[in-house]
Parts: structure tokens; sequence; C-alpha cells
């Protein structure tokens, strides 16, 4: 039992940890690059329907003469894992810009308009208030970029990128079905591990969009549960003693 | 002061939301706006801080021009409140309160020692400040929409039915409490509502607006309950129906009873004091 694994430790490790930054630096490219997208598709339906179209289009380019023609547009070498890199960021920006143009009109338009009253500049208005807004979908969009990209990096070993797809190539060629199993038990992990990683990572960054938190504060703090009013005593202006209760975080 | 100079407003769509406007706001003073649904209220409230231009005329504060302001810089100088507080959902409420002096470049720190004390002045225990605006009641975020829009210290403050999705009971403390405000702060306050009663509680001017932001009659409360401009304003402000009619009757107890004064349907509401009212303006 497992005297494969045990015989080829290093190599599995050096495999995964090659997996993990090949598919790391499109899942941010993709993200980073389809926030403008998303931008402008939300600005006309022209917009909106080249950036949605393109995307499906891009989408649907099959990876094997993707990775022929990319050496031959971006003057790579045949064997770059660049070329590797490029793909998967296309294809995660062919998925992204739909779900960033989605979360970006997700944003609840009176929320918006109720920035730009009180004086938000539109730049400042959609990086502050437009962006983080739209958290919620955009996470939701680029956990399926992650998981897809996880997957698609073991397509790179036919253009000899070392990844843990060199593991079922290998093993399905020799015959070893440990090594299989283990190559895709190996990306199950890294796409698992990927995936707690952004929601923790949204948990942090969206602490008003915990679930449930709401909730709780609400009935251990509000003073008037019988009627669900405020927690504001009738008469409304509260003397300094009661309006010093948890000051001090200034 | 702000003044509006034939103002009129065609939308896109052809729509003649106000037509040929003219009005002055004195400074320091309330002004409200009210009329029934789709009058042109908000609209006229919005061409003040350029959230809609004018299609003609001009609107004036201190004699200034708002088109040749810069938006931007424009409505940071104005306090803005709107009907569903318009709190960001993502920021704690003391961010939220902090907003435009951060916007303008006041340190982080010093913005938000301000907000806990806008707190304590709009009747917020301080603790409220941490948690998120879905964590506040509506009347709660109606008290912090309105802790934002002082935050800047602005000479003007827009309110477009901040306490209209409130309770009554919430309704009617928050009124009380603007009141208080606005006799501690002295802004120029345009206000805008389609409760007539709020308009006479709060206002110093009451403007009453037809469709297309005709003005029935601007004036004082008193002025405009003595003489009402026409039967629309008469029955705007329920004159016509007896409801603001009062009758004094002499309370029973043998003589010794005070005069009590009742409503245009017989119910007792209150006693006659003697002398004139000392909160009289
Ligand atoms: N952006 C817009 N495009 C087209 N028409 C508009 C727009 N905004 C307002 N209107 C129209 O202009 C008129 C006045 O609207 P406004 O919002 O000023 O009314 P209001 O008095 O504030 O009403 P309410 O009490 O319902 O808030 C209405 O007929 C409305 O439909
Ligand atoms: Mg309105």
């Amino acid at each position: 039992m497992l005297d494969w694994t045990r015989a080829n430790l290093d190599l599995v490790r050096e495999l995964t940890i090659n997996h993990v930054q090949l598919a790391i630096v499109p899942i941010l490219a993709s993200f980073v690059l389809s926030i403008p997208l998303g931008w402008l598709a939300n600005r006309n339906r022209v917009l909106r329907a080249v950036v949605i179209t393109g995307g499906s289009l891009l989408y649907t380019i099959p990876s094997l003469p993707l990775f022929v023609i990319l050496p031959i547009l971006i003057g790579t070498r045949v064997l770059d894992s660049l070329n590797l890199v490029v793909a998967l960021t296309i294809y995660g920006v062919a998925v992204m810009a739909r779900s960033a143009a989605d979360a970006l009109a997700s944003v609840d338009r009176t929320t918006v308009e109720a920035s730009t009253a009180i004086g938000y500049s539109p730049f400042g208005r959609f990086v502050r208030v437009e962006l983080p807004l739209a958290g919620p979908v955009l996470l939701a969009g680029i956990r399926v970029v992650a998981v897809s990209t996880i997957a698609l990096v073991s397509v790179g070993v036919i253009i000899g990128s070392q990844n843990l797809g060199y593991l079922f190539s290998n093993g399905k060629q020799r015959g070893i079905l440990e090594e299989v199993v283990v190559g895709i038990l190996m990306s199950l992990l890294v796409a698992l591990v990927f995936d707690v990683v952004i929601v923790l990572l949204g948990r942090v960054l969206m602490p008003w969009n915990r679930p449930g938190r709401a909730g709780r504060k609400r009935a251990g703090l509000v003073a008037d549960p019988a009627t669900g009013g405020p927690a504001v005593p009738a008469p409304p202006k509260l003397d300094k003693a009661d309006a010093g209760v948890g000051g001090g975080d200034a | 002061m702000i003044e509006f100079e034939s103002v009129s407003k065609r939308f896109d769509d052809g729509t003649m939301a106000v037509e040929d406007f003219s009005l002055v706001l004195p400074s320091r003073q309330t002004t409200v706006f009210v009329g029934s649904s789709g009058c042109g209220k908000t609209t006229l409230l919005r061409m003040v801080n350029r959230m809609v231009e004018p299609t003609s005329g001009r609107v004036l504060i201190d004699g200034e021009d708002v088109a040749g302001r810069d938006k931007v810089q424009l409505r940071r100088s104005i306090g803005y409140v709107l009907q569903a507080a318009g709190l960001l959902p993502h920021r704690k409420v003391v961010d939220n309160v902090a907003t435009v002096p951060v916007l303008t470049g006041t340190a982080k720190a010093k913005a938000r020692e301000a907000a806990y004390e806008l707190l304590d002045t709009v009747g917020l225990d301080r603790a409220l400040g941490k948690r998120y605006p879905a964590q506040l009641s509506g009347g709660q975020q109606q008290r912090v929409g309105v802790a934002r829009a002082l935050a800047s210290d602005p000479n003007i403050l827009l309110m477009d039915e901040p306490f209209g999705a409130v309770d009554p009971l919430v309704r009617a403390d928050l009124q009380v409490e603007l009141r208080r405000l606005q006799q501690d702060l002295g802004k120029t306050v345009v206000f805008v509502t389609h409760d007539i009663d709020e308009a006479f509680l709060l206002a110093d001017q009451v403007v009453i607006l037809k469709k297309g932001g005709v003005v029935a009659q601007a004036g004082s409360p008193a002025e405009i309950l003595a003489a009402p401009a026409d039967d629309f304003v008469a029955s705007f402000v329920g004159a016509d129906r007896g409801k603001r009619t009062l009758h004094l009757r002499d309370g029973d107890g043998g003589g010794k009873g005070r005069t009590i004064v009742v409503d245009g349907d017989g119910r007792p509401i209150g006693v006659l004091a003697d002398g004139p009212a000392d909160g009289a303006r």
C-alpha cells in the first residue's frame, strides 16, 4: 500500500507547488481584468453585449488549438509555461467578466445614488462603494474561476507543463493506478484549499456580509424587543452618561 | 439663502416635473415643501445640490448660481438626508457618519471622534457606532442619516421625506428632535414631506405645491391657516373639513373648571392657559 506515494513524495510535493503557482496567476489576473470589463458592460447595452458575448465566445475556444496558437501570437516559446498562464487567464476572464458585470449591476441603485448625493466623485464611488458592494457576487464568480482554473492547469501537461496533471498521464501510461489516484486527490485538495481561502478572504474583507451576524447582535442589544422599535429611550435626547457607553473606540 | 429663479425641469421622457418655479428660502430657517405625490418636491430639492439640473432658470445659494459650482464639492458642502436613510451598508455606523469629512481630507481618527459626538447630538448611543446599518432599526438609521448630513457642518440641510418610512411614534420623536437641533444649529433646512401636520410642525415657511411644482401658497403656518389662498389649500390643510377648527368650552366642575379647547368634532384636546405661549415665534 502507498508504495508509489512513499517513493515519490518529493515529486508529488514539487508538482503540487507548481500546480498552485500556475493556478494563482490566472485566477488573480482574471479577477483584476474582469473589473474594468464589468464596469464597461454596465455603461450601455451595446458594451454589455460585447463583453458578455465576447466572454462566451472566448470560452468556446478549444484549449489545444489555443496552446498551439498562443506562442505564435505572443511570441513565447512553445513549451513556455507562460502559454498556459495566458490561456488560463483568457478562460478565467471569459467567465469572470460576466460575473463582474452581474456583480456591479447587483449593487443597490439607491445606495449608489445616495453616495453620489453626499459627494462621492464617480471614481471614488466606484472604488469605495460599488466595488465592495459587488463583493458577494464577485466572490461567487471567482470561486467558480478558481476551481475551473485548477482543473484546467492539468491540461497543460500536453504542452510540457509540470503539474499534477503529469501524475494522471504518467500513471496511465505506466499503468500505476495509485499515481493516477494521488493526482486526482491532490488536485481536489488544491481546489478545496483555494475555495476555503477565498471564502475566508471574503469573510475578512466583507464583515458586513457575514450571515447570521446581524440577527445575533440584534437579539442581544436592541432595547425594545417587544415592538422591534428603536433602542433609543423615549425622551430622545440622551444625557452624557448614557451616551458614553461603548465610547473611546475612536 | 437659497433662491429659485423661474426654474423649470423637463425630464428626457418629456415629463414636465417643475414649471417656472420661483421662491426665496431664507437662511437659517426651515422651509417645507409639501404636496401630493409627483408634484415635483424631490425634483426641486435635488436641484439645490445638482442631482437634477434645471432645464431653464437658476438656483442660487447666497447669490451664487449652483450651475457654476463643481458638483462634487457642492454636494459635500450640503447635508442630504434621504427617505431610506441611504446609508452605506458596508460601513459601520460611525464610518457612515464620518464619510464626508473623510472625503474632504479630515484624518480618519479625528473624523470618527467627531462622528461619535454627532451620535450624541442625534440621540444615539455611541455603542451603536460599531454596528452596521442593517443592525439598526429604521428610526435609528434615520438618525444616523441626520448625523451624517451634519458631519461636514453644512449651512444647508436637504431632507427628502426623511421620516416617511418610520412608524408614527418614532416619527413624532424625530420631528421634535429635529426642531431642537434646528434651534441649536440654525441651519437652512429644506424639508420635503406630503404630511401637512409635519409641515406645520417643522416649518418657518410652508410651501404648498400643486402638480408641476406650482406654488399654491407659501407662508408661515399661521398665515396659511389664517388665510388659505384658495379651496385647494383649504382642503389640503383640512380647514374645509373643520379639522383645524377649535372651540372653547367652559369646563364642568361648578365654576371651578378651566376653559377647555375642543376640536371640530367636540373632542377635548387641551385646556386654555392664561397669557401668550412662551414658545411663540
Ligand atoms: N428621472 C426622471 N425621469 C422622468 N420623470 C421623472 C424623473 N424623476 C421624476 N420624474 C417625474 O417628475 C414628476 C415629479 O417627480 P418628483 O420625484 O419630484 O415628485 P415628488 O413630489 O417628490 O413625489 P413623491 O412625493 O412621490 O416623492 C413626477 O411626475 C415624476 O414621475
Ligand atoms: Mg419625492
